[in-house]
Parts: C-alpha cells; sequence; structure tokens
C-alpha cells in the first residue's frame, strides 16, 4: 500500500475534524479547558534541537494544532560542529541558521523570554507582555548554568571567561578569538563539568579540536583539562587514543594535560587563575563550564523537581512531567539515563510530538516506544568517532514482594562506540550535522550548507 | 473554518476505516522519523549517509538484517539493527518505501 505524505496528511485532518463534531457547539461559547478545542494549543518554549523540531513535527503530523513557539533569540546556533570553530575549522556564520522555515509552519512565532508560567489556569506569560493559553506545554529551554556555584564567576569575570556550552557569538566566538589571540607557548585552561551535563563527550572533543589549532598555529601551547569527574565520562578509550595518536598524550611534550577530580571552584579573571581543591591553575585563556540544571522556565512550571531540584522527571512515553499534567519537557532538561545529545532532543522531541498527537486524537500514544541516540565527536584531524545505542521502554513493574522497579528506557544489546577514529566517521558526523540541522529546522533539500566536513 | 467543516462532514461517514488505517501508522512513522536525524528528514539524506526514502521493502529488511548480523560491514548500523525486532524492520522498510 502507497500513501504519500500529502494523503496521510488529509486523512489526519478529516479525523481531527471529526472528533471536534462534539464540541463544535461548545467552541461558540468557551470550551472547558479539559478537553482539547478544534484546534488544541500547544505553545513551545525554546526552538533549539527539542522545541524546534517538536513545532515541525506537530504541524507535519496533526496540521489542525494551533503551535506557538516561544524563543528569545532571532537564530539558532548549532552547539554541535561548535568545536570546530574554535578550532578556526568553520566560522559562527556556518554553524548559525535562521528560522525561516519553522516559521512558515507554525501558527505563531514570538521572539520573546517567558517569565511566567500558571499551569492551573494554562497560560504562559511574556516580558513583552503577552499571555498565550495551552492545552499542552512543551518545555524546550535546554540549561540553566549556574555560575554562583564557581566563586567568583560573576558578571565581569563572564566577560572574560566563556564557557561557550550555549553556542553563540558572544561565547563560542569570543572563545576563538582569544584563542587566535593568545601567545604561541601560552596555556588553555578548560574544564569539564560533573556528570550528567550537556554533551558528555563535547569537552573533551574541545581538548581535540583546540589541539589541533594549537598544533598548526602555536605548537607550544599547553591544553590544561579541569575534569571535575574522577575520570572520562565519555568515549574514554578512543578519546586517549586520539591524544595520544595526535597530541602526544601520555609524553613528556603532551599538548594535553589531563586532570581527574579537578572540578573548578573559583575564578580570578584579573590574575587569569581557575582554582581547584588542590590548585590555583593560571591560563592565558580560560574556559570554565559551570554546573548546570534544567532550565529557568522549568522551575516555573514546577517541573524542575527530582530529588535533589535539579532535572525534571518525565514519563518516557509522553514527556509530560510525572506530576503536573499537560506539561511535556524536552532535551536537555529532562532527568533520563539518554546522554543529553542535540540527537536524542531532537529524537524525543518527535517522540513527544507523536504522543501529543495520539492524545488530542482520542488514541492512546505508542506504550512502548523505542528512541536512539548517535553522536559523533570530531578530534580535529579530520577523523571522527561515535556512540550509538537504542533505547526501548519498559513499563514499571511490581515484584511479589511488592517491591516497585519504575518504568524505564532500557539501553539495548550491541550499542556502544566506534572501533577507532576514521575519516570515513567525519563524513558521516558531516552529514549528521545537516542531516539533524534539516530535521530540526525544515531546511530544504536545495539548502546551501556552508560547513566544512 | 469552512474547510474544517467539509472535511468533517466528508469523513464522518467513513470514520472507521480511517481509524484502522491509522492505528497501523504512528508507530511506524515514529520509528521511521528517529532515522532522520542521520539519513535525513523524510529519509531524504543532505550528505554521505545513504537516503532510505523509497528503497524497496524487501532490501530495506535485508540490509537491516545483514546489519544486525554482521554480514554487512558497519560503523553504526550494526548497533542501531540489533535494537529493533524483524516485524520493526518490516514496518520501517514499509514507511520509507511509501515515500516519493
Amino acid at each position: 500500500m502507497a500513501f504519500d505524505r500529502r494523503e496521510f496528511l488529509k486523512v489526519s485532518a478529516g479525523v481531527a475534524g471529526a472528533t471536534t463534531l462534539g464540541t463544535l457547539a461548545g467552541c461558540a461559547t468557551s470550551s472547558a479547558p479539559a478537553v482539547a478545542g478544534a484546534n488544541p494549543k500547544v505553545v513551545i518554549v525554546g526552538a533549539g534541537f527539542g522545541g524546534s523540531t517538536c513545532a515541525r513535527y506537530l504541524k507535519m503530523w496533526d496540521p489542525k494544532i494551533e503551535v506557538t513557539v516561544i524563543e528569545p533569540n532571532d537564530k539558532f546556533t548549532s552547539c554541535p560542529f561548535s568545536n570546530t570553530v574554535l578550532a578556526g575549522i568553520n566560522n559562527m556564520e556556518d554553524i548559525t541558521f535562521g528560522y525561516d522555515h519553522v516559521k512558515k509552519v507554525v501558527n505563531n512565532w514570538v521572539q520573546d523570554t517567558v517569565t511566567g508560567i500558571d499551569t492551573a489556569g494554562r497560560t504562559v506569560k511574556t516580558a513583552g507582555g503577552k499571555t498565550f493559553g495551552y492545552d499542552r506545554l512543551v518545555l524546550a529551554g535546554g540549561i540553566e548554568l549556574l555560575f554562583d556555584k564557581v566563586q567568583g564567576y560573576n558578571a565581569e569575570a563572564q566577560q572574560i571567561i566563556k564557557h561557550a556550552w550555549k553556542a553563540g557569538p558572544d561565547q563560542t566566538g569570543v572563545l576563538r578569538k582569544q584563542l587566535e589571540a593568545m601567545p604561541d607557548g601560552g596555556t588553555f585552561v578548560m574544564s569539564v563539568p560533573m556528570a550528567p551535563y550537556r554533551c558528555p563527550p563535547g569537552p573533551y572533543e574541545r581538548a581535540c579540536t583546540v589541539a589541533s589549532y594549537f598544533k598548526k598555529a602555536k605548537p607550544k601551547s599547553k591544553i590544561i583539562v579541569l575534569d571535575g569527574n574522577p575520570d572520562i565520562a565519555s568515549k574514554k578509550g578512543l578519546f586517549l587514543a586520539a591524544w595520544k595518536k595526535h597530541f602526544g598524550f601520555g609524553t613528556a611534550d603532551s599538548m594535553i594535560d589531563y586532570r581527574p577530580n579537578n572540578m573548578p571552584r573559583s575564578v580570578d579573571p584579573k590574575k587569569m587563575m581557575v582554582g581547584t581543591e588542590f590548585d590555583d591553575v593560571k591560563g592565558d585563556v580560560i574556559n570554565v563550564v559551570p554546573p548546570m540544571r534544567a532550565a529557568a522556565i522549568c522551575a516555573m512550571a514546577g517541573v524542575r523537581n527530582d530529588s535533589s531540584g535539579t532535572w525534571c522527571p518525565i514519563d518516557f512515553r509522553t514527556f509530560e512531567s510525572l506530576t503536573v499534567k499537560n506539561v511535556h519537557i524536552l532535551g536537555d532538561s529532562t532527568l533520563t539515563n539518554f546522554p543529553k545529545s542535540g540527537s536524542v532532543a531532537n529524537n524525543t522531541a518527535k517522540m513527544a510530538a507523536s504522543a501529543i498527537v495520539e492524545i488530542f486524537n482520542g488514541r492512546e500514544p505508542d506504550a512502548a516506544p523505542v528512541v536512539t541516540n548517535t553522536c559523533y565527536s570530531a578530534t580535529g584531524m579530520g577523523t571522527a568517532f561515535h556512540v550509538a545505542t537504542v533505547f526501548r521502554y519498559q513499563a514499571a513493574k511490581k515484584a511479589d514482594d511488592g517491591k516497585v522497579t519504575p518504568a524505564s528506557m532500557v539501553a539495548q544489546k550491541g550499542g556502544g562506540v566506534s572501533k577507532e577514529e576514521s575519516e570515513l566517521e567525519f563524513a558521516y558526523m558531516d552529514a549528521w550535522a545537516k542531516n539533524v540541522w534539516a530535521d530540526t529546522l525544515g531546511l530544504p533539500e536545495n539548502f546551501n550548507y556552508t560547513v566544512k566536513g | 473554518m469552512k474547510k474544517t467543516l467539509a472535511l468533517t462532514l466528508l469523513v464522518a461517514g467513513t470514520l472507521g476505516a480511517v481509524a484502522s488505517a491509522q492505528a497501523v501508522d504512528a508507530r511506524a512513522r515514529f520509528m521511521a522519523a528517529n532515522c532522520a536525524y542521520c539519513h535525513g528528514p523524510d529519509g531524504k539524506s543532505r550528505g554521505a549517509i545513504p537516503s532510505l526514502a523509497g528503497l524497496e521493502k524487501g532490501y530495506f529488511v535485508e540490509q537491516m538484517k545483514a546489519f544486525r548480523d554482521g554480514k554487512r560491514e558497519a560503523t553504526v548500523m550494526q548497533k542501531h539493527a540489533m535494537g529493533y525486532t524483524d516485524a520493526e524492520y518490516e514496518a520501517m522498510g514499509a514507511w520509507f518505501a511509501a515515500i516519493k
């Protein structure tokens, strides 16, 4: 049986119409909030890999849904590939995209910042003074960085010390300029936050790509990696192999000086110093990524409510908050065993979109969803490697003794990392980036990418 | 609004047929969408990773089995293939075969 998407959309619009028959009369007066109206409203806060993907797929899978996206930035800047900007392989423009193709398909695009969420009244307020009602709210705000957990990392220090963990001209762009201005023989001090954090392999990839730049442009320079974790937190064997192969790791001439159990506790931008429990480490360029938690909008909605108030517990089938009805959380903000990656944000956004469409149409969401992660890291030397995992939903179980095992997403057998770095995998990493950007932002097939893979 | 009403009336009589068509689709549709971040939206790749759109279902299923069993060399695909069932290969294969 062949059907194309246009046919499919017709069918789904028809069903949507049918289910609204009963509520059409009610529409003329005021619709009860518990029942989604003729055009159920979804408000999505944040248009990164999660929010933007969710918006597009909601409209694709059920065009009758009225989708509003609220996003403070006027452009999308990709965190994946931003480490290649630090290496000078790409420029900021190559990883920056407009929202034109998402704006075209949603009902309302609002460039604004959310200042309040009322989950009882189902409204969202913005700094611009607007209020938006919703049937379902999707929070895709990523992470909030906790500068006050690092002594001295105040607004003034943030002018000099960049985290570059939310890519943008003021972060990635400035850090690149600092690295370019650093004299040969200088020291770059960078940090790795305590897991779980956004993009587990990202810091180790950053050490690679910056080292690749130093190797070419300022070979006497050093990189000190201050890792809060007891060991390399992701793709350990592959990063160690790459550091050895390309940057002399393990020898007296190693460009990379890796220090586990060294969480930055303080920064001093005047002395250009990072303090750990053991040391004061001096650098010519300092890049400290502070601890993080789910985005502030999650706290506004009361869903940042795991035991430490850090992440958002969700139902894995729908990504709805376990405690607050009609609020779904995507991507890095969630409490899951998924890596906090762009791939996961993109895929789980579709999972949530699929569930929301099913719910609005009076059907049960997939009872046992399957979802995947694939994440590439670049060495900066023309090669890359990956980790890939398939996760399957497993319902909560009650044993004979009454002990309950909560529902989980089980990593399937066979998942894992590359055997070794390769040029082929860098070509795949390049294709992954172009495809995930296209899928997230609705970029057309003839889109002219400028990124160099 | 007029359009919605017209569609509503049109479909009201054939709701049963529509509902059964729907029931088959949502899961395959999401599983296929899972592939998009590497293989492109609708399986139409923008880079070195192969497209999936329009592949014959039988070919798709055979390749997934070959990846799973290590008979076709791969970087990531054995890891993905091992996570799905044969029935899921079929469902995804049917989905991609139907994309023009």
